[in-house]
């Protein structure tokens, strides 16, 4: 990599710990990695920075042994080594924390930790470890009950035990793959305290991220991945998030642009002692009341699982509530279902965009028709006018810059960002009163997240409500009027974005009310 | 491990048509070779037989005639559960839902006394709707209470067998029948009309043939069809959708099974003339058709063709029979051959096979210069 600008820190002069030198690897046209350079030494934290599909997973994938790369080697301490399996990686002190667990349920941690390791007892397994386990738990300030059974656990509980089972197992090298997408803003910051205390002691730590201001906090050196390939290497006080950001996309983003809201000259969505039942039979919304004007964006923000998703199924239709009213534009639609509540002008923009938001076999042009095709112009009594489908999704191809080979590829063919796209188009075609967008921008590059940002601007600006769940708080606050904070299905208050912070709402989402949290906050 | 062959599979993105062709012909290849082993394990040189068997369906008009009277019920059948595979609604109870039809039909024909103009249209009505009520329970059930429909579907079948022996040995028990268990023969006047001299009765052909060219057109251009494609490819996308799956369920697999239930009035009005044994109505007919659904992969009108190569089968076994004294049951090893290779060749719509020396050196061409 001629253009990666090279490091010259006299404190880092020893050999790396760890480096992989010209890794390629290619997938049925994609080139996931090409001729990557990356080391790590002791005592550093190195993040590997890259939009999705820049080939970061790829690279820990080949670093720990689960794929072959197609070119280069890896060394560890200088020497060549190659890694046939995790046990060989893991064998060389790595450890992998992915980012979606890999836990048995069922058991305790004490249990699963035991799973990972060669020399467990064959009676009595987890005997030798409690005590192992609490003294790294103490050392680390990684305090997990060992008896505790795994579905018990939050998902920061679940990381922790994730990060203690690759200490025990020796990790001298720590990868963490997206590591606080599952933490709210305490937890992660006491996610990296644990870094901080790790590499103290001459460990070396992978940090893989896209979020900006996670890596300008935590990382000594940052990789940036773009199309597979490292575009450039910098230290942390050589950096800022302005250049990170242009070498990730490779090139200059613009903030949005804060438009001015719509005309806030009425109640769009008005929710009255809402309780709503979870799949697992508590409830998931206790008593939810709100109120989302026109020309504004209410974003919702807690940690994953606190009733957000039983919340957009009430306001789109896919779940009942028990108990309570919802009104549209002072109308009851309590009762409406899925097509109700479509043609009453709510649009719905689905987490699970590739599963849920399009049908992946299907055409991108019966995609961008998948909610309408039953109204005129596209249904023609029992049959679908082609013509006027064709006709639709040229239009929205063109004007959302979908990039497909034609209207007629099947949709699990687009990347990310267009699947998002389609359903943009799909859901804003009819000027909808009501937007409900959940986690819009997950997983998305930053340029399709940027598009979509804009779109819910421009959303209010011409004056619907728009309702905006994430777990990203940077993206709430850049956007909404206001946050409403929900905890264990309880809204915990809504607070104006002028008087949001991230320790507040942080503090909000963990179960303090609005005026302790406010109240702790402006003290401090 | 397959590296140590010099090859390796490679994922497509989409299988065009030609090769799904070429696979789907590969399979059929293969399981008439297997087969061959059989007929030399009966001492029948398979070289021999196969061309006994060719002369005597293809190369003959009477018996080719005989290849499309037993394609018939396959095609009518198997288009249906080309509708149903197509939403993931997989309906194993075809067999049942010809048999209803047969009942229906036969109904008709000996307690409703109608002029023949009308008898015949009033026997593939009721036919039709008696094979659509087989399919409507299982239907009701599986979206309602999650009740998986391969189960209940063949419940059905055992069911519909035992009406069927009920209404011979009791009710419907012919008056002019001594010692045999089946219905009065229907009035002459109502009997299916057929090719000339051969037992192709023609009305049950082109019901089979417009209704393959009803529901391709229903699958790409209607909105039912529609909603069939997406309950199932995507049935969480459909449900946030908004598609009613209950009415479009039970919509769809009232046609799946009435066009089964069709296939039996053909066989009752068209070769028997009476109702019979549910073993001389159906040959299995409802379970081959499972194998023309699939070997048409979700294509009606590939269905037309590979009803034809199920028939041919049937026929052959017939041939097999009486003039290489094989057992007709060979017919059930040839289906079941059939199948086994058509699931085995699924990876290779998925995945490409490729030497590796070739593609290793393409891709060092392709990157050489950069």
């Amino acid at each position: 990599m001629a253009d990666a600008p090279s490091v010259q820190d006299p404190t880092t002069q020893q050999t790396p710990l760890l480096s992989m030198q010209g890794i390629s690897k290619n997938f049925p046209g994609v080139k996931a990695n090409d001729s990557v350079e990356f080391e790590v030494r002791a005592g550093e934290v190195h993040a590997l920075l890259g939009e999705n599909g820049a080939g970061k997973t790829t690279l820990m994938n080949i670093l720990y042994g689960l794929y072959q790369p197609d070119a280069g080697e890896i060394r560890y301490r200088g020497e060549v080594v190659t890694f046939r399996s995790p046990r060989d990686a893991i064998a060389c002190g790595l450890g992998l924390v992915a980012q979606h667990f890999h836990l048995a349920r069922r058991h305790t941690v004490a249990e699963n930790i035991a799973l990972g390791l060669a020399n467990t007892p064959f009676i009595f397994p987890t005997r030798a470890l409690r005590e192992r386990l609490r003294e790294l738990g103490n050392h680390y300030g990684l305090g997990v009950n060992p008896d505790a059974r795994v579905w018990q656990l939050s998902p920061g509980e679940r990381q922790r035990v994730e990060i203690l089972k690759a200490l025990i197992q020796g990790a001298e090298i720590l990868i963490l793959d997206e590591p606080t997408s599952v933490l709210t803003p305490q937890e992660a910051e006491a996610l990296f305290q644990v870094v901080e205390q790790m590499t103290s002691e001459s460990r070396a730590v992978i940090f893989i991220s896209h979020k900006l201001d996670e890596v300008m906090r935590i990382a000594d050196t940052i990789s940036i991945l773009r199309k597979g390939a490292v575009v450039g290497r910098l230290k942390r006080r050589d950096a800022n998030p302005a250049r990170l950001a242009e070498l990730m996309v490779g090139r200059t983003i613009a903030p949005p642009e804060r438009t001015s809201d719509g005309l806030r000259d009425r109640i769009v969505l008005e929710l009255k002692g809402v309780w709503v039942r979870g799949d697992r039979g508590v409830d998931a919304l206790k008593e939810a009341s709100f109120r989302l004007q026109s020309g504004e964006i209410l974003g919702v923000a807690g940690v994953a699982g606190n009733g957000q998703a039983e919340l957009i199924e009430i306001l789109t239709g896919l779940r009942q509530p028990s108990r309570g009213q919802i009104l549209l534009d002072g109308e009851d639609i309590t009762p409406l279902g899925v097509r109700g509540l479509f043609e009453a002008g709510v649009a719905h923009i689905p987490e699970d965009r590739n599963h849920v938001g399009i049908v992946p076999g299907m055409s991108v042009a019966e995609n961008l028709v998948m909610r309408q095709y039953r109204y005129p112009p596209f249904a023609r009594g029992a049959l679908l006018d082609q013509k006027q489908v064709t006709r639709f999704a040229r239009s929205s191809i063109d004007q959302y810059d979908i990039a497909t080979p034609s209207k007629d590829t099947p949709s699990r063919l687009l990347s990310g960002g267009n699947v998002q796209k389609v359903i943009l188009a799909r859901e804003l075609s009819g000027d909808p009163k009501l937007v409900v967008a959940s986690h819009p921008t997950y997983g998305l590059d930053v340029s399709a997240a940027a598009l979509t940002h804009e779109l819910m601007l421009s959303q209010r600006a011409r004056g619907a409500g728009v309702l905006l769940v994430s777990e990203d708080l940077d993206e709430l606050m850049q956007l909404s009027n206001r946050i409403l904070v929900l905890f264990a299905g309880q809204v915990m208050g809504t607070v104006d974005v002028e008087e949001a912070t991230s320790e507040t709402l942080g503090m909000m989402m963990a179960g303090a009310p609005q005026e302790a949290a406010l109240g702790a906050t402006t003290d401090a | 491990m397959l590296e140590r062959f010099g090859i390796r599979l490679v994922p497509r993105l989409a299988a065009p048509a030609y090769v799904v062709f070429l696979i789907s012909l590969g399979a059929i290849i293969a399981a008439i070779i297997v087969t061959g082993f059989i007929f030399w394990a009966y001492g029948v040189n398979p070289f021999s037989a196969y061309a006994i068997i060719a002369e005597r369906t293809l190369f003959n008009g009477r018996g080719f005639s005989e290849v499309v009277r037993k394609s018939v019920p396959l095609l009518l059948a198997g288009v249906g559960l080309v509708l149903a595979f197509r939403a993931q609604f997989w309906n194993i109870g075809a067999e049942g839902q010809i048999l209803a039809g047969a009942v229906g039909a036969s109904g008709v024909a000996l307690f409703v006394p109608l002029p023949p103009p009308l008898a015949i249209p009033a026997m593939f009505l009721a036919g039709f709707i008696a094979g659509a009520l087989w399919g409507f329970l299982p239907a009701i059930l599986k979206i309602r209470l999650g009740v998986n429909e391969i189960i209940t579907t063949l419940m059905m079948n055992y069911i519909a067998l035992y009406i069927v022996r009920w209404l011979i040995n009791g009710p419907w028990k012919g008056e002019s029948v001594v010692g045999f268990s089946y219905s009065d023969l229907f009035d002459r006047a109502i009997w299916l009309p057929t090719i000339g001299t051969t037992r192709l009765h023609w009305p049950t052909l082109l019901l089979g043939l417009l209704l393959a060219a009803f529901i391709a057109f229903l699958i790409n251009r209607m909105r039912l069809g529609f909603e069939v494609r997406m309950i199932g490819e995507g049935p969480a996308a459909a449900r946030y959708a908004g598609v009613n799956f209950l009415t479009t369920t039970l919509i769809l697999v009232s046609l799946a099974a009435g066009a089964a239930g069709l296939a039996g009035v053909g066989e009752v009005a068209g070769i028997h003339h009476r109702l019979v044994e549910p073993n001389s109505i159906s040959l299995g007919f409802g379970y081959t058709a499972i194998i023309v659904a699939l070997l048409a992969r979700g294509s009606p009108l590939a269905a037309i063709l590979t009803a034809l190569f199920m028939g041919w089968v049937f026929a052959s076994g017939d041939v097999m029979k009486v003039a290489l004294r094989l057992p007709f049951q060979i017919t059930g090893v040839i289906n079941g051959l059939v199948l086994l290779f058509i699931i085995c060749s699924e990876p290779l719509l998925r995945y490409r096979i490729e030497r590796i020396g070739s593609r290793a050196s393409a891709v060092e061409s392709e990157t050489g210069p950069a």
